[in-house]
């Protein structure tokens, strides 16, 4: 009797460490899975299969510093529009479901449509990283190890007094990869465009 | 009257012909430049320039000569949306950036009526105002600066 109730025990602890070793496994698998195909959704590549993103944001795009220069360091879409933090990387891809329902129904399907809708989608940028105080911009561009003596004389000066006005990144780098909605800035007659405040914002004082 | 809409169609046909069977070397013959250089000639080749950074400005030559830009302006938009330009150096903004003022001679129409903003006309700043380079003359010559701006 003890030995049968002994093997039976052991049949169950081995049943046991069996199960944990086959759950570990398929943690990893399916892990590795779903962080592949986040990873896949994080690429320029992924981004331009859409028309929308090719023929409107990605052509601007293809003029700017990020895309193409001297030493060849990008920041290819996802470094500027996804978090690199999980917590806030998860969310953003979630919120990003939107995007589908956008693309299904053809919101920004033609330039005329994207041209229309340009300030809103800007603008959901520009304040998003107002929220995060520029975190994707200082995942490289970490400013409290800028070398003011290197700077230009506008960059030295402006970066400066911009900081101590508690200012971040996006208050003043608005449309550094895009192209930007249409602005007020006075020139000839009056035209449907943005007041001149929504690309600089008043500061605020702390 | 027939006859004579006959000849004038086959005197057409005769010029049309005769200037098809002109050969193209002799058209190209009867082009001349102004200074008489060869028109099929290669050109000077342009420097290739690398965009200077900031720095002070240098003096007009001529009096009414556009001043230079003494900064780098890669990438710089200026679109039917967007004057890049003018986000520092416009009236509104100038004090903030920093920048010169847009000159009180591109609040003119072009009839030299005073306008109360910046005339459209001056609307693409690098049409006469250009970034500043340190580049050597391509030809020798003894150009100097006009007597009221030494």
């Amino acid at each position: 009797m003890t030995d049968n109730n002994k093997s039976l025990m052991q049949r169950i602890r081995g049943a046991g460490w069996g199960a944990i070793v086959l759950l570990f496994a398929a943690g990893v698998i399916f892990w590795g899975g779903f962080n592949w195909a986040l990873e896949m959704t994080n690429t320029e590549k992924f981004c331009i299969s859409c028309h929308e993103m090719e023929e409107n944001v990605f052509k601007e795009y293809r003029n700017t510093i990020h895309y193409q220069n001297r030493t060849g360091v990008r920041a290819t879409c996802p470094d500027c529009h996804v978090p690199k933090e999980w917590g806030p990387k998860m969310i953003r891809k979630i919120k990003a479901s939107r995007e589908v329902y956008g693309k299904i129904m053809g919101t920004i399907s033609t330039p005329e449509k994207f041209a229309h809708e340009r300030l809103r989608l800007a603008q959901n940028e520009w304040s998003r990283m107002k929220a995060n105080n520029s975190q994707e911009c200082r995942n490289c561009h970490n400013y409290e190890y800028f070398d003011y003596s290197v700077q230009g004389r506008r960059s030295n000066q402006m970066h400066q007094a911009g900081f101590a006005e508690g200012k971040t990144c996006i208050d003043c780098h608005k449309g550094i990869a895009h192209s930007l909605p249409p602005v007020d800035q006075n020139i000839g007659v009056g035209r449907e465009a943005v007041a001149p405040e929504v690309l600089h914002p008043p500061v605020q004082k702390q | 009257m027939k006859k004579q809409t006959r000849n004038l169609v086959l005197a057409l046909v005769a010029a049309v012909g005769f200037g098809a069977v002109v050969p193209p070397s002799a058209m190209a013959q009867a082009v001349k430049s102004i200074r008489g250089a060869d028109v099929a000639e290669q050109e000077l080749q342009v420097g290739n320039f690398r965009p200077l950074p900031d720095q002070a400005p240098i003096d007009r030559d001529y009096v009414q000569q556009p001043p230079l830009i003494p900064h780098k302006v890669d990438g710089y938009e200026v679109t039917i949306n967007f004057n890049k330009c003018m986000d520092c150096h416009a009236w509104s903004r100038y004090k903030e950036s920093g920048a010169t003022k847009v000159s009180l001679t591109h609040f003119k129409d072009r009839d030299g009526g005073e306008l109360s903003n910046i005339s459209p006309r001056r609307y693409f700043c690098m049409q006469c105002h250009v970034p500043q380079t340190d580049a050597k003359p391509l030809v020798a010559n003894k150009f100097q600066r006009a007597e009221g701006l030494r």
